[in-house]
C-alpha cells in the first residue's frame, strides 16, 4: 500500500475515510471557520438564506474585524457592525472586538485556536498560515464560509503534494521570509497550483515558529492550496499553554507520493527581495540596491510577529529613519504589541522616527494607515506586491523580510542590513 | 445525464472574458447572461442554446474570484464546462452555484466546435456522439451530484439541514 502525506492523512481523518488520493472530492468536518470584516458580511447574507436557526458550533467560528478597523470610514463601520451583531445573535465564542483584535493569521495561533491535525477553513486567502502548526488550513469563498457555519462541513478536492527539502545553515539576517521568497522565485506564482507545499529538512527544523508562520502564510503566493510543516519540539513548545484541545499528530509516510520534490542547499542564500508586480520577481537584496523608497511597512500577517519586531529593532536601535522615508510599524496583535512595549522595542521605533500603529491590516491591502500616492515606492514585509496593492496603481511595492526593511528605512534605499550595522 | 452541443475555447479563459468587469455593478443572473463571453465570442448570449456545453483548454476561469463568472455561464444556458484544468477558485465557485464542471485532458484535446457530447455524472463518462469517442473523468461523489442537482451549496443545505439535525 502506498503511503500518505500529512495533508492526505488530515483530510482522510476529517472525511471519515481510511485513505484519500489527490483529486478525490471529499466532504470534511471542519474544526475552525474564520471570517474577517470584508468576507464575513457576504457570508452572513448567504447564511441567512439557508434558514437554520443556529450555527453548527459557536465555539468553532472565529470572526476577526482586522482589515479596515478601527473603522476607517462609514462603509467599513457598517461591515464591522454586521459582524458584531452576527456574533452576538449566534453567540460566537471567538469574536475579537477592537482592543482584543489582531491580524487574524497572527491572532488565531497565538490564542490557541489552531493546532496539529486540525482542519481549518477561512474566507481569506492567507488562511494557509496555520500549516505552520501542522494543521490543514486553506482559504475558501464566502459561500463556503456560510455553508460551513451551518453544516460544520466543507467539500474539498484533495491536493497533490510537493515536497521542499531545505538544507544548510542560514546566514545572519536570513529567515523564513527569505526562504519563501526564494521558493516562489524559483517555482513561480503558479508553481504549486492546487497543491500542498510540504516544507522539510534540517533548515526547517532550525527555524523559529514565527519563521514557519511566515512561510506557510505565503504558500498561496505560489498558487498552493495549503502549506504544511511536520510537528516537532518547537511546535509542541509553542502550543504548550495555548492550545487546550487534545490533538493527534500526523506525519508523512516515508513512501508517500509527491508530484515533485525540490532539494535546495540554502547556506549561501542572501536576503531576498520581491520586485513589482508579482511575488515571483525575486532577487538577492544586493541586486536591487540603490532603489530609493518613500515608505517602509513592517507588519502584516506575514511579518508582524515578535521575532520580526525584534529584528527590526536590533537594526533601528541608535539609528534614525531617513528623512525621505515614512516608517510604519504594525504589531500583529495586542499581545505582540504589549510584548514589544515590555522589551523596549516600541521606544526604539519611536526614537528612530517611525510610527507605531495599533494592530490592523491597514496598508497591506491599501486600506488605510499608509496608502501610497502616485509614483511612490514602498518596501514592505507584507506578502503581495500586485499593481495598486498598497494604494495608487502607479505606485510600487517591494517585499522583503524585517531586517532588510528596517535597514532600508535608515538608508532611504533598499539595502543589505550589514550596510547599516557596519556604520554603527 | 445530459446532452449538448459544444462551444470550443482555448487556454486561460479568464473571468474578465467570461463576464467583463464593466457589468459587475449587478448580480442579476439574467443581465450577466446577456454579456457572457461577449469579448471572446461576440453574440454568444444570442447563439447559445440551453443545454450547450463548453469545452476549453487549461486554466479555465483564471483571474479574479468573482462568483459572477459561473453565474453568467449557468444563466446563459450552459449546462456543463469541460476543461483540461480549472483555476482553483473558479472550480469552487462553479460547484457552489450548481454549475457542473469536469476536468478531462482527453476531451479537451479531442473535442471540436459543434460536437455533440453526452455527459454522465454518475459514471464520469463523456461520450462524443459526433466522433464516437469516450473520455473517462473522475465521477462526482454522491453528495456532490446532489449538491449540483439542488442548484448549489446554499439550496442544498436549505434542503438538507432540517431544524432537528441542528438541535433547534
Ligand atoms: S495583513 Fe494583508 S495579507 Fe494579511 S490578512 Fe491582512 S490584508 Fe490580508
Amino acid at each position: 500500500m502506498m503511503g500518505m502525506t500529512i495533508t492526505e492523512k488530515i483530510l482522510a481523518a476529517h472525511a471519515g475515510k481510511e485513505r484519500v488520493r489527490p483529486g478525490d472530492l471529499i466532504q470534511a468536518q471542519v474544526d475552525l471557520i474564520l471570517g474577517n470584516d470584508i468576507t464575513s458580511p457576504v457570508a452572513i447574507k448567504e447564511f441567512e438564506k439557508i434558514g437554520v436557526k443556529k450555527v453548527f458550533n459557536s465555539e468553532a467560528i472565529a470572526l476577526v474585524p482586522d482589515h479596515f478597523t478601527p473603522n476607517k470610514d462609514l462603509k467599513s463601520a457598517e461591515q464591522a457592525m454586521m459582524l458584531r451583531e452576527f456574533a452576538r445573535k449566534y453567540e460566537i465564542a471567538h469574536y475579537f472586538e477592537v482592543g482584543k483584535m489582531g491580524i487574524e493569521h497572527c491572532l488565531l495561533p497565538e490564542q490557541g485556536l489552531v493546532g496539529p491535525g486540525d482542519l481549518v477553513i477561512g474566507a481569506d486567502s492567507h488562511t494557509c498560515t496555520y500549516g505552520a502548526v501542522g494543521a490543514f488550513s486553506t482559504g475558501v469563498g464566502s459561500t463556503d464560509m456560510a455553508a460551513a457555519m451551518a453544516s460544520g462541513e466543507v467539500w474539498l478536492k484533495v491536493p497533490p503534494s510537493i515536497k521542499f527539502h531545505f538544507s544548510g545553515s542560514l546566514q545572519t539576517w536570513v529567515g523564513g521570509k527569505d526562504l519563501i521568497l526564494y521558493t516562489i522565485g524559483q517555482i513561480g506564482v503558479d508553481g504549486a497550483l492546487y497543491a500542498a507545499m510540504e516544507f522539510t529538512g534540517e533548515t526547517i527544523s532550525s527555524l523559529t515558529m514565527d519563521d514557519r508562520f511566515t512561510m506557510a502564510n505565503m504558500a498561496i503566493e505560489a498558487g498552493a492550496k495549503n502549506g504544511i510543516f511536520a510537528v516537532d519540539d518547537k511546535t509542541l513548545e509553542y502550543l504548550r499553554g495555548r492550545y487546550k484541545k487534545s490533538y493527534k499528530i500526523f506525519a508523512s509516510d516515508p513512501e508517500a507520493d509527491y508530484i515533485q520534490t525540490y532539494d535546495w542547499d540554502l547556506s549561501t542564500l542572501e536576503p531576498q527581495v520581491a520586485c513589482p508586480h508579482l511575488p515571483e520577481n525575486v532577487k538577492s537584496v544586493r541586486e536591487v540596491s540603490d532603489l530609493y523608497i518613500q515608505q517602509v511597512v513592517i507588519g502584516s500577517c506575514t511579518n508582524g510577529r515578535i521575532k520580526d519586531l525584534r529584528e527590526a529593532a536590533q537594526i533601528l536601535k541608535g539609528n534614525k529613519v531617513h528623512r525621505d522615508v515614512r516608517l510604519i510599524v504594525i504589531p500583529g496583535t495586542q499581545d505582540i504589541y504589549r510584548q514589544a512595549i515590555r522589551e523596549g522595542l516600541i521606544e526604539i521605533f519611536i526614537d528612530a522616527g517611525g510610527v507605531v500603529s495599533t494592530p490592523t491590516c491597514g496598508p497591506c491591502l491599501g486600506g488605510h494607515m499608509g496608502v501610497l500616492a502616485r509614483g511612490e515606492r514602498a518596501l514592505a514585509t507584507t506578502n503581495r506586491n500586485f499593481v495598486g496593492r498598497m494604494g495608487h496603481p502607479k505606485s510600487e511595492v517591494y517585499l522583503s523580510g524585517p531586517p532588510v526593511a528596517a535597514a532600508s528605512a535608515v538608508k532611504g534605499r533598499i539595502i543589505h542590513p550589514e550596510e547599516v550595522l557596519k556604520d554603527a | 445525464m445530459l446532452e449538448g452541443k459544444v462551444w470550443r475555447f482555448g487556454n486561460d479563459v479568464d473571468t474578465d472574458l467570461i463576464i467583463p468587469a464593466r457589468y459587475l455593478n449587478t448580480s442579476d443572473p439574467q443581465v450577466l447572461a446577456e454579456h457572457c463571453l461577449e469579448d471572446l465570442e461576440p453574440g454568444f448570449a444570442r447563439k447559445v442554446i440551453s443545454g450547450d456545453i463548453i469545452v476549453a483548454g487549461t486554466n479555465f476561469g483564471c483571474g479574479s474570484s468573482r462568483e459572477h463568472a459561473p453565474i453568467a455561464l449557468k444563466a446563459s444556458g450552459v449546462s456543463c464546462v469541460i476543461a483540461a484544468s480549472f483555476a482553483r477558485i473558479f472550480y469552487r465557485n462553479a460547484i457552489n452555484i450548481g454549475l457542473p464542471i469536469l476536468e478531462s485532458v482527453a476531451a479537451s484535446k479531442e473535442v471540436k466546435q459543434g460536437d455533440i457530447l453526452r455527459v454522465n455524472f454518475e459514471t464520469g463518462l463523456i461520450t462524443n456522439l459526433t466522433r464516437n469517442q469516450v473520455y473517462q473523468t473522475n465521477p462526482f461523489p454522491g453528495f456532490m451530484r446532489e449538491l449540483i442537482a439542488s442548484g448549489g451549496l446554499i439550496p442544498y443545505l436549505r434542503k438538507n439541514l432540517s431544524g432537528e439535525k441542528l438541535g433547534v
